[in-house]
């Protein structure tokens, strides 16, 4: 397919250079006391681009910090709202320079300062309201491929899923690339048993090694927590080891050079196809890396993805808050019974009744029109879910980063 | 990945030419008679779509191979057409865990 049968795109020009595709007001609670006022006050926009963001933890945690700053900040993010219970050691007040700083308009209500939880969500309403009528009168303009961020990342897979959907997105992925898109896969816990290959695939021989010792930090992490990244619904759907997973899970990246790796917040510099380790740095703490699937889709936003293909063979019906969903099916079956949440079904493959390169060159048509503003299927069923959690990690090393942007 | 190789039978996927081990394509059923390199295999259970069959006999302790690539250790021998799944294949890294009739549990590794 070349890229000159896709779609003009556009996108909503930010302070910072950088194109959203969506224009979402966030509502952004600093800890779960907050979370009901907070939830209160997206409820009262049903249907708009009023999503719900947070962190639940009372203690600090600089990487909860870091993503919450990228999060308010991201290019599908036109206005934030932070609502704080007062008392937390959430730095509410960093969070709001740096949205400030962007450019974007940004409050908070403080609940412990503001009369408690009705005044609380009558003043956000009004504020959300006010932010959502200036952000609705911003105009599109002309973005290219090139400055496109597109994540992916599989949920409930099964054994069809290394044999279509995972290599479809691979096929899509290596479109992306080559017309300048910046690509980032994960999930290093379950790369367990490709880490050469991926080695063989690096920009660098020094990326290559961190690539390794990557996938070895999380071998250790997982074998520690005395269980891998792998679900009875895996086993279910035909996979029998974490390795074959991987295997499957692999094959979402395609076969362009790995150009870096990324962790939770690092945003790449050019495009490329870039990893992301989601395993935190030093002793194992705070438990599995990513409690769901949800965790790693937030983190993979906060790398900058404007949208994220989800494969699943088992059938995943989640959306995201912030950045679009889109459903890659790898089992025929899984399809039948969950149409309604599927954009695309890559079980066509197994049936014969489509190639990988079709499928492929359908997800790519796909990403320009839901970057362009078509809904897709978990974002027209309302799907906004999020999570983050409590982690660490240490700053990247430099070769990690081979390619910087000229 | 590349695209599936055509199979040894039309209703299996072989993913890599080195592979032991075939995809079920649809769903299988016992007593079926399926063409196995140039042999014949009946199927001695029910096979669902996406499960591993044995494409050769196998022994304890190989290897099976899924898209060229080492994906566990068999735990008992396997006859050709013989299913490959947490019954007789294991990891060789971290154990598999699954809900097996209400009651957790973990299928054992190699290491």
């Amino acid at each position: 397919m070349s890229n000159a049968s896709l779609p003009a795109l556009s996108g909503y020009l930010r302070a910072d250079g950088r194109k959203g595709i969506r224009n979402v007001v966030v509502v952004a609670y600093t800890v779960e006391c907050a979370h009901h006022v907070a939830r209160l006050i997206v409820n009262a926009f049903p249907g708009q681009e009023v999503h719900l963001i947070g962190f639940p933890g009372c203690y600090p945690n600089d990487y909860a910090d870091r993503m919450m700053k990228r999060l308010a900040t991201h290019p599908n993010v036109g206005a934030a709202l932070i609502v704080s219970l007062g008392c937390e050691s959430f730095n509410r007040r960093g969070l709001e320079e740096e949205v400030a700083a962007s450019g974007r308009p940004v409050h908070t209500i403080t609940i412990q300062q503001n009369s408690g939880t009705r005044t609380s969500v009558a003043d956000g309403v009004e504020w959300v309201r006010w932010a959502r009528e200036a952000l609705d009168t911003q105009q599109r303009v002309p973005m290219r491929l090139d400055e496109l961020v597109v994540a992916t990342i599989c949920g409930g897979s099964d054994s069809t899923s290394g044999i279509t959907a995972n290599p479809a997105v691979g096929v899509a992925f290596d479109q992306l690339v080559a017309a300048g898109a910046a690509c980032i896969f994960e999930e290093t816990g379950e790369l367990v048993g490709c880490e050469f290959h991926m080695k063989r695939r690096a920009a660098t021989p020094e990326l290559g090694e961190a690539i390794v010792a990557c996938v070895n930090k999380a071998a250790h992490y997982y074998t520690v927590l005395g269980h891998g990244s792998f679900a009875p619904g895996n086993a279910d759907g035909g996979l029998t080891t974490q390795e074959e997973k991987s295997l499957g899970a692999y094959a979402k990246s395609g076969a362009s050079p790995i150009s870096g790796i990324l962790k939770p917040g690092d945003q790449p510099e050019t495009g490329g196809l870039y990893l992301l380790d989601v395993v935190p740095d030093g002793e194992v703490r705070f438990g599995f890396p990513n409690i769901s699937d949800n965790a790693e889709i937030v983190e993979l936003i906060a790398c900058g993805a404007h949208v994220t293909l989800f494969t699943t063979g088992r059938g995943s019906v989640v959306g995201s808050a912030i950045s679009p969903v889109i459903k890659v099916c790898a089992n025929p079956a899984t399809y039948e019974r969950l149409a309604e949440d599927m954009d695309v079904n890559a079980g066509r493959i197994l049936s014969g009744d489509a190639t990988l390169e079709q499928v492929g060159a359908e997800i790519v048509q796909l990403v320009a029109q839901v970057a362009n503003g078509a809904q897709s299927c978990s974002e027209e069923l309302g799907h906004q879910e999020f999570i983050l959690t409590y982690k660490q990690f240490e700053a990247s090393g430099p070769g990690c980063f081979p390619l910087k942007a000229a | 990945m590349s695209t599936p190789i055509p199979p040894s039978a039309p209703r299996l996927l072989l993913m890599a030419p080195e592979d032991n081990c075939l995809i079920a394509r649809v769903p299988l059923v016992a007593g079926e008679a399926l063409e196995i390199d140039g042999a014949v295999a009946v199927l001695a259970e029910d096979i669902p779509l996406g499960y591993k069959v044995a494409r050769r006999a196998l022994k304890a302790g190989d290897k099976v191979l899924r898209y060229g690539a080492i994906i566990g250790t068999v735990t008992a021998d396997a006859a050709p057409g013989a299913m490959l799944h947490t019954h007789n294949l294991v990891s060789d890294y971290i154990p598999t865990y699954t809900l097996a009739s209400d009651a957790h549990s973990f299928i054992g590794s190699t290491h």
